[in-house]
């Protein structure tokens, strides 16, 4: 019965965003177009170029991340869905997880798979190419579990967009920090694992406390 | 067995409504009146669990539900119905779709010939395929109300129902209701038009009404 409440709210959350696909292209099409219009203003200069890719296209993926998340419970707010998640029998938390798990899916995973090719407009090594990737792979589900506490929080706020990036943005600092650094490492031959490694321990709390924290001030958001 | 003991909400600093008691048995009906913003509403959901009350407790079958007993309000999701004036429906799925989603996140298993019958029941045979937002209000309304047909929940508790039904769906909703009642479940709804419960061969059932009066 659980897993079927999980199941029947992320195959709805796909669903519904196969239907509006508008809302979820715009942000990956956003992404794309921020990282390609480095390398334009930027002009053809290598060494600048590879320097700065890790970081371009980490904040390219926050801040497209960010355009996604105004919408995760906005509309089941409104219908009254949230309510009936409220009062089922099903724990909470995970119908949340549920939700933020589909998110991803939409707009996290898309980054991922896209990452190495925009990479290569910055004439990234495929060694730093999978390290871009395998840190975006572990960063991006943080962005969705985080930001959805945020997203909770600010829900029913006027003005609540502009609320969500000043409370999510600096708490993503750490993931931006470590997710460009990885590449970083690896460019320079430091090896990636410590980067790496402290990306999941940072995700496997969030998994745990995102949908916790979330649960909570979506409660408090219905009364 | 629901009781509602001395309930009171505050608005502000001001009480909203004088505080409230009654209870539920089952195979009981009550009718919830009250003048516009007496916090008929509010009430429901507080009773729900939606929003926290300011004073007094509402127990079901003798147990206070609250985060002490967490068995206890667990039991009563499972047996709860809630319908309020969001009628949790998403626009983009066909009412097939949201009447399979509403029973599936609610913990209940519905096969999709059981989803289309509640549907037909409901006179939208002929729409249950399409996304809901070409249908009217009404035919909207009416495909929230097919998951009372559907739903194995004791204890119905409904905002408003009979709002936008034609003469017809009114019918048919007045003897879901009437049948459930009968059947031994409970019901508590608000509704500022007099509708009379019954069956349809005409066997009117008893409704308990309360009234809310503004503090």
């Amino acid at each position: 019965m659980i897993w079927q409440a999980f199941l029947a709210v992320l195959r709805r959350d796909l669903m519904l965003a196969w239907r509006r696909k508008s809302e979820g292209l715009s942000a990956v099409f956003f992404f794309v177009v921020v990282a390609a219009l480095f390398p334009l203003g930027i002009g053809p200069e290598l060494d600048v170029l590879r320097n700065i890719a890790p970081g371009v296209l980490w904040v390219g993926a926050l801040l497209s991340s960010m355009l996604a998340l105004q919408r995760l419970f906005e509309a089941d707010y409104r219908d009254g869905t949230l309510e009936q998640m409220a009062l089922s029998p099903v724990a909470m938390p995970l119908l949340i997880g549920a939700k933020m798990l589909a998110h991803w899916l939409v707009s996290g995973l898309p980054l991922v798979l896209l990452a190495p090719v925009l990479g290569l407009q910055f004439d990234l090594s495929g060694d730093a190419l999978v390290t871009l990737t395998l840190a975006l792979l572990l960063g991006t589900p943080i962005l969705s579990l985080v930001g959805g506490v945020g997203a909770a929080l600010t829900l029913g706020v006027r003005g609540g967009g502009v609320l969500l990036s000043l409370l999510v943005l600096p708490l993503f600092v750490p993931v931006l920090v470590f997710g460009a650094g990885a590449v970083q490492a690896q460019v320079s031959g430091l090896g990636v694992q410590a980067h790496l490694s402290i990306l999941m321990a940072m995700l496997l709390p969030a998994v745990f406390f995102g949908r916790l924290a979330s649960a909570f001030a979506l409660r408090i958001a219905l009364e | 067995m629901l009781t509602i003991s001395h309930i009171s909400c505050l608005r502000g600093h001001k009480p909203l409504f004088a505080p409230v008691s009654f209870s539920l048995q089952p195979g009981q009906a009550l009718h919830l009146e009250g003048d516009n913003g007496v916090g008929k509403t509010s009430l429901l959901r507080i009773i729900c669990g939606l929003s926290p009350a300011d004073a007094g407790e509402v127990l079901w079958n003798g147990v206070a539900l609250n985060r002490q007993y967490p068995e206890v309000v667990e039991a009563f999701r499972v047996a709860l119905c809630y319908m309020g004036h969001n009628l949790s429906l998403k626009d983009e799925l066909t009412a097939v779709e949201n009447l399979l989603f509403e029973a599936q996140v609610s913990g209940r298993s519905l096969s999709c010939d059981k989803a289309m019958e509640a549907l037909r029941k409901m006179g939208l045979n002929n729409r249950a395929h399409l996304p809901l937002r070409v249908l009217s209000q009404g035919q909207k309304r009416r495909t929230a109300l097919a998951r009372l047909s559907v739903t194995d929940a004791k204890l119905w508790i409904l905002d408003e129902p009979f709002v936008a039904l034609d003469a017809q769906s009114l019918d048919n909703l007045r003897a879901l209701l009437a049948n459930h009642v009968q059947q031994g479940g409970m019901l508590l709804y608000t509704s500022h038009q007099a509708v009379e419960l019954s069956q349809s061969d005409g066997n009117a059932i008893d409704v308990q009404s309360v009234r809310l009066v503004a503090a």
